[in-house]
C-alpha cells in the first residue's frame, strides 16, 4: 500500500508563494502551519504578519491573520492577546521590523511577558524594499546602501537582538535556527513547536530567530545562499538555544 | 533489509526551479527541465533511466522538506 | 440612576467608557491627560476581563488598541497633542482596516511641544483625518461634562457602527473641571450587535484576514471609495450643532468645547447690552454641521468664528456657507484661555463695525 507521506500542510492555503525562487519565507511558514496543525491549534491561532516582503503571509496561512503596521506586530499581538487569553498568537517579523523600527515594541512586549509567540526571519537585508542595509547585516556585506559593504565606523555592527531580549526577564525561550539545510529546517521545526508549546502552557514570551536566505537581493543562487548562510552569517549569528526556561 | 521504495510529484506550476531539490537528493531522482512553466521558470522533474519514477527514489521526504514552495508530495511504500 | 456625580473632566471620560463597555485601554503619560490613564488602570483592575496596559509609547498604545479591536472588544486610547501626532499611523491603519476605537485627544498648546495649557490647535489634525491617506475620523467637540460623559458613549457606538475610529476632542480645561453629571446605565455587552469580521480565531467557519494592503490598484480604488461612501453615509447621519439665542440674532459666534463656553458667557454680556447675538457650537466636527450654518445664513449675514487658534474651523464655516454671509474672526492661539468679558467685547466691537445696530 502506497502512503502520501508529505504534502501540503492544513493550515497553508493551496496558492502559490509570491516569494522568489529559494526564498526561505515559505519554507518558514509551511513550518508554522504544520507544528500548528501537529498541537491541533489551528481553529484558535491568530496570525500578526509584518510589513514586507512576508506582509503577504495572510494569503498563505488558513487561520486568522490580522495585518499590522511596519514594525508593530508585538503590539498589535499584545492587544489581541489580552483581549482572548485563551487563543494562540504569533507574530512574524523580518530583520528590519523587529530589530529596527519595531525594536521598542518588541522589547517592551517581551519585557511584560505577553504570552504571545515571535518567529523572527533574519535575512541580514530589506528584502521587498529592494536589499537596503538591515540591523543584522553583516560586517562587509553588501548592500544597496552600504556600498563597499556594511562598515561598522559608518554603519554600526549587526545587531543581535536575541541575544539582547534573552536579557528581557519576561522571555522564557528564545532560539536561533536557519532554514539553509535539512538538519537545520528540522530543528526550527523543532523550536518553533517549542516555541508554541511554552504559550500553549501560558509560560510567557518565546521567540525563534530564524536565519534565512534571500537569493534575490544576496544576488546568489539558492544553493549558494545556503552555504553563504553556513559560512557567513552562522559567524555572526551562531545557531544556538539562546534562552530556555521551559526546562 | 530491503531498501524503501518511494515516489515524487512535483507540481511544475508551482515549482520555481530553484535547484534546492535537487541539490539534497541523496539518490539524485531530481533534475531540472529544458522546457519552462507558464511563470518562466524551469521546473525540476523526476529523472531515471528506465521508469522515472522507479528510479532509486526512497521516498525519504528531504526533497520536500527543504522545497520552498512546496511543490513536491512524496509517497512511500 | 440619575444620581448626579460630582467629577473631574478626565475621570468622567474614564467612567462613561467603562460604562460603554470598553474594555481595553492602552496609554503613555502626557500632560494634561494623564488622569484618563490613571483612572483606567484603577477601574480596569476592578472589572472582570478588563485590560489596562502602560505601554512603552504613544504608537504601541494605538497598536495595542488595534490588535483589541480585531479581537472583538471596545477599545480606547488617550493622549494629548505631541503624543496624538505619534498615533496618526495607527488611525490611519485603524480606518484603512475599518475598525472601531475611541482617541481621546486633551488638546494642548502646540506645535511642537508647545505647553500645557488648554489649546484648539490640532483641528486640522482632527477634521481632516490627521494621518497619511485617503479617510476622515469621526471627531466629537464635548464642551462640559455632561456632555464628555454623553459623547463618550456615542464615540463607542459610532466606532462600532461605522466599523471607524472616533477622535473625542477634548482640552485640558475641560480635563479638569469638576463638574456634575449624570452617567447613562452601564450596557450589557452581551447585547451588543455582534461582529461577524473579528479575529478570535477560525472555529467552524473560513479563516479570516484584516489587512490593509492592496496592491492592486483597482481594488484599491475601489476600497477607496467603499470608504467614501460610508464618510458620505455619516456625514448625512451625525453631524449635530448646538444654538442658543439664535432665534432673532444678527450676528452669530461659532465656537466649539470649551471655546463655545467661553463664547456664551460673552454672548450673555452682549446681550445684556441689547445686542442680537446668538452662538452655534458644533458638537461634531467631522462631519462637520454645514447644513445649520448654511440654513442659519438665510437670516444671519455676519457669523464669528471664535477659536483657540489661529483660524482653523473657519474654513468649515467658509465651506458651508459658500459666501452667502461674511465670516469674521476672533481667535487665541497658544493656550490663552479668553475671558467671557474679552469675547463680549470682541462681539460688540464687530456689532458696531458691520454696523448691525442700525437696521
Ligand atoms: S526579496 Fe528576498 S526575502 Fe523577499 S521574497 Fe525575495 S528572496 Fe524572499
Ligand atoms: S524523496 Fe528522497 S530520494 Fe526521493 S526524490 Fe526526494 S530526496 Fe530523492
Ligand atoms: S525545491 Fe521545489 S521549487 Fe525548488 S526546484 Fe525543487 S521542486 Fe522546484
Amino acid at each position: 500500500m502506497e502512503e502520501l507521506v508529505f504534502t501540503r500542510p492544513r493550515y497553508i492555503k493551496k496558492a502559490p508563494f509570491h516569494y522568489c525562487p529559494g526564498c526561505g519565507h515559505s519554507i518558514i511558514h509551511r513550518l508554522v502551519a504544520e507544528v500548528i496543525e501537529e498541537l491541533g491549534i489551528g481553529e484558535k491561532t491568530i496570525g500578526v504578519p509584518p510589513a514586507g516582503c512576508a506582509v503577504l503571509a495572510y494569503d498563505y496561512f488558513d487561520v486568522d491573520m490580522g495585518e499590522a503596521p511596519h514594525g508593530r506586530g508585538p503590539a498589535l499581538a499584545t492587544g489581541i492577546k489580552r483581549i482572548l487569553p485563551d487563543r494562540i498568537v504569533f507574530s512574524y517579523q523580518g530583520d528590519g521590523d523587529i530589530a529596527a523600527i519595531g525594536t521598542s515594541e518588541t522589547i517592551h512586549t517581551a519585557n511584560r511577558g505577553e504570552n504571545i509567540t515571535v518567529i523572527f526571519v533574519n535575512n541580514n537585508c530589506y528584502g521587498m524594499t529592494g536589499g537596503q542595509m538591515a540591523p543584522t547585516t553583516l560586517l562587509g556585506q553588501n548592500s544597496t546602501t552600504t556600498p563597499g559593504g556594511r562598515d561598522e565606523n559608518r554603519d554600526g555592527p549587526p545587531i543581535d537582538l536575541s541575544e539582547m531580549l534573552a536579557l528581557v526577564r519576561g522571555t522564557v525561550y528564545i532560539e536561533r535556527t536557519a532554514v539553509n539545510s535539512i538538519r537545520n529546517i528540522r530543528n526550527t521545526k523543532k523550536a518553533i513547536t517549542k516555541a508554541f508549546k511554552a504559550q500553549i502552557a501560558g509560560l510567557g514570551f518565546s521567540l525563534v530567530e530564524i536565519l534565512s536566505p534571500c537569493p534575490t537581493n544576496w544576488k546568489m543562487s539558492s544553493t549558494d545562499s545556503c552555504r553563504w548562510i553556513d559560512e557567513s552569517v552562522m559567524q555572526t549569528f551562531p545557531l544556538k538555544v539562546i534562552k530556555d526556561e521551559i526546562g | 533489509m530491503k531498501p524503501k521504495k518511494g515516489r515524487i510529484v512535483i507540481d511544475s506550476r508551482l515549482c520555481k526551479g530553484c535547484y534546492l531539490c535537487v541539490s539534497v537528493c541523496p539518490n539524485e531522482c531530481i533534475g531540472i527541465s529544458e522546457e519552462s512553466n507558464e511563470k518562466g521558470y524551469h521546473p525540476a522533474k523526476v529523472i531515471g533511466t528506465k521508469d522515472a519514477n522507479d528510479r532509486a527514489c526512497t521516498g525519504c521526504t528531504l526533497c520536500a522538506v527543504i522545497c520552498p514552495d512546496i511543490a513536491i508530495e512524496v509517497y512511500r511504500g | 440612576m440619575d444620581k448626579k456625580l460630582l467629577m473631574r473632566g478626565s475621570q468622567v471620560i474614564g467612567e462613561a467608557a467603562i460604562r460603554a463597555g470598553c474594555r481595553f485601554y492602552a496609554g503613555y503619560p502626557i500632560t494634561p491627560q494623564n488622569e484618563i490613564p490613571e483612572f483606567m488602570s484603577g477601574a480596569m483592575a476592578d472589572l472582570e476581563g478588563g485590560t489596562f496596559i502602560q505601554a512603552e509609547s504613544e504608537i504601541a498604545a494605538i497598536n495595542m488598541v488595534i490588535g483589541a479591536s480585531m479581537a472583538g472588544a471596545r477599545a480606547m486610547t488617550s493622549s494629548s497633542s505631541p503624543g496624538i501626532s505619534l498615533k496618526q499611523e495607527g488611525i490611519s491603519f485603524l480606518a484603512a482596516l475599518e475598525l472601531p476605537a475611541v482617541i481621546v485627544n486633551v488638546m494642548r498648546g502646540g506645535p511642537g511641544l508647545g505647553n500645557i495649557a488648554p489649546s484648539q490647535g490640532d483641528y486640522f489634525q482632527a477634521t481632516r483625518g490627521g494621518g497619511h491617506g485617503d479617510y476622515r475620523s469621526i471627531v466629537l467637540a464635548p464642551a462640559h461634562g455632561q456632555e464628555l460623559a454623553d459623547l463618550t458613549r456615542k464615540a463607542f457606538e459610532y466606532a462600532d457602527r461605522y466599523r471607524t475610529p472616533v477622535m473625542i476632542l477634548a482640552d485640558g480645561m475641560m480635563g479638569q473641571m469638576m463638574e456634575p453629571v449624570v452617567f447613562p446605565d452601564p450596557i450589557n455587552l452581551d447585547e451588543l450587535p455582534p461582529k461577524p469580521w473579528v479575529l478570535d480565531g477560525a472555529q467552524g467557519r473560513p479563516s479570516r484576514i484584516i489587512k490593509s494592503l492592496i496592491l492592486d490598484t483597482v481594488e484599491m480604488e475601489e476600497h477607496n471609495w467603499k470608504l467614501d461612501r460610508k464618510y458620505k453615509i455619516i456625514s448625512g447621519e451625525i453631524p449635530h450643532a448646538e444654538t442658543y439665542m439664535t432665534e432673532d440674532a444678527k450676528l452669530v459666534v461659532v465656537a466649539y468645547g470649551t471655546a463655545a463656553r467661553i463664547a456664551r458667557g460673552g454672548i450673555k454680556r452682549a446681550r445684556e447690552m441689547g445686542l442680537k447675538v446668538g452662538l452655534l457650537r458644533p458638537v461634531t466636527l467631522w462631519p462637520f454641521p454645514d447644513r445649520a450654518i448654511r440654513e442659519m445664513s438665510r437670516l444671519v449675514k455676519d457669523f464669528m468664528v471664535f477659536e483657540m487658534n489661529t483660524g482653523q474651523m473657519i474654513d468649515d464655516v467658509r465651506l458651508s456657507l459658500e459666501g452667502r454671509s461674511n465670516v469674521h474672526f476672533y481667535g487665541r492661539p497658544g493656550g490663552i484661555v479668553s475671558t467671557p468679558d474679552e469675547i463680549g467685547k470682541a462681539i460688540s466691537s464687530l456689532y458696531y463695525r458691520q454696523h448691525l445696530k442700525e437696521d
